[in-house]
């Protein structure tokens, strides 16, 4: 703690949205911060960076979790889903995507990286929730502009996408 | 490993509790041993008289299990409450009872359910019983070199009933209060009940209630004698979130709440005839 620390690098690779990725950091480096400074996905927001906003949400093989209490070295060798993969092609959005657009789910945008990885994950497992289901769903998640009526909206009219995506099959 | 970095070292597990607290620079220890690519510490094993649960059982796994909450209602109640989602697919279970965290929910649980933790080092294996495990917030009787390989959740005798409650600002923050109740039922009768709480303690700890409620039925469960038993067992503290003297009124109310849920809810073990899991 007194002396200076001299940091050795450690070769990381982990699979992020199904491509595999190299770069070397040190083990102290934060899988958020790994994510945005060496690999360049600036995609994934840091906020709070002590686990309590959720901006800086990603899926680790598929679950959400908080990508700013993982050290990246912790991470090798999963596959590590972030906001890039979800959807980086405004002329396809992902269901969860377009529901935040047609229900004005954002308005700064800062926060919305983590609630749609949140949202993708939940509605993977829960497709057809209620509003008050929805609501508990994104409690983990602060956003400081819409108030959240419209997020809780955009759950549910993802919901909606699904289903009406995956061609009327009402299950 | 851990004893060659001695009391400049911290385990690594889910890494949800110890990654804020070094965010915040509230702790800067020289070494973290990363626990995570350790193998045979993530099983949950459903014993006649425990429920084991490995030092990388995370809580969402743990909540997910059919079998551990069959034979253990509480675990499922109590996780649950434990942070948000996101927060239990990392944390673990054994791992938040090793933090020590008077607001953490599972500790409660662990002294509820008289559980053992299983503590490793290169010296050897000690068990220690979880009502003897806490000193102190955050403080523990683990040595330095030591880890917490499992807890053993006790499995609570025929005909009794739990329950978890707590009330937070915002759904998974940190409880403002908290209880766990386990209430056994002689027929429509309380023969024993017994609490323990969260963030209203400065260590998990059982208070005994059957003196007040032995012999009530589940409608007329005589809660001031249980708020009398309470406010002499809990001290809590002032912070920004709320008052001690609201903490008190609180977990009062909580309290009673679980006590009637738990004691007016079916026999866990009378179901099993229909196949209800």
């Amino acid at each position: 703690m007194s002396e200076p620390v001299t940091e050795q690098l450690i070769e990381i690779t982990l699979r992020v949205n199904g491509v595999p990725r190299t770069a070397a950091a040190p083990a102290r480096r934060l899988l958020s911060d790994f994510l945005r400074h060496d690999l360049g996905l600036t995609g994934t927001h840091v906020g709070c960076e002590h686990g309590v906003c959720g901006a800086c949400t990603v899926l680790l093989d598929g679950d959400p979790v908080r990508s700013c209490l993982l050290f990246a070295v912790t991470a090798r060798g999963h596959e590590i889903t972030t906001i890039e993969g979800i959807g980086d092609d405004p002329a396809a959005l992902s269901p969860v995507q377009q529901a935040f657009v047609e229900c004005h789910g954002l308005q700064c945008g800062f926060c919305t990286p983590g609630f749609v990885t949140t949202i993708t994950a939940y509605l993977d497992e829960h497709p057809d929730p209620t509003p008050e289901q929805a609501r508990e769903a994104v409690s983990g998640n602060l956003c400081r502009c819409t108030g959240y009526q419209n997020i809780v909206r955009s759950v549910l009219r993802a919901a909606e996408i699904r289903r009406e995506r995956a061609g009327g099959d009402d299950r | 490993m851990l004893a060659r970095v001695g009391h400049d070292g911290k385990v690594l597990a889910g890494g949800q509790s110890l990654v804020p607290i070094l965010s915040m620079r509230l702790a800067a220890p020289g070494h973290l041993v990363d626990v995570n690519g350790v193998t045979g510490l993530d099983g949950v094993e459903v014993r006649d008289d425990a429920v084991r649960v490995g030092a990388l059982v995370r809580h969402a796994g743990l909540e997910r299990h059919d079998a551990a909450a069959t034979a253990l209602p509480l675990l499922r109640q109590a996780l649950h409450h434990v942070a948000h989602p996101a927060i239990r697919n990392r944390g673990t279970t054994v791992g938040s009872i090793a933090h020590a965290d008077p607001a953490g929910e599972m500790p409660a649980v662990a002294v509820l359910t008289g559980a053992v933790v299983e503590v490793v080092s290169a010296r050897g294996r000690r068990e220690v019983a979880a009502a003897d495990f806490f000193l102190g917030p955050l403080e523990t009787v683990l040595e330095d070199d030591e880890l917490v390989e499992a807890v053993r959740f006790g499995r609570l005798p025929a005909g009794t009933r739990t329950w978890f409650t707590e009330s937070a600002r915002r759904r998974g923050d940190y409880a403002l209060a908290g209880v766990a109740v386990a209430v056994r039922m002689d027929g429509p009768v309380v023969a024993q009940a017994r609490a323990a709480f969260v963030s209203v303690t400065p260590v998990p700890s059982v208070l005994d209630l059957t003196p007040a409620l032995a012999g009530r039925t589940a409608e007329d469960l005589p809660l001031d004698g249980v708020a009398e038993l309470v406010r002499g067992h809990v001290d809590p503290e002032t912070d920004i979130h709320a008052s001690a003297e609201y903490r008190r009124v609180l977990v009062d109310a909580l309290t009673g709440r679980a006590l009637a849920a738990a004691a007016s809810a079916p026999d866990p073990a009378a179901p099993a005839a229909e196949g209800a899991a």
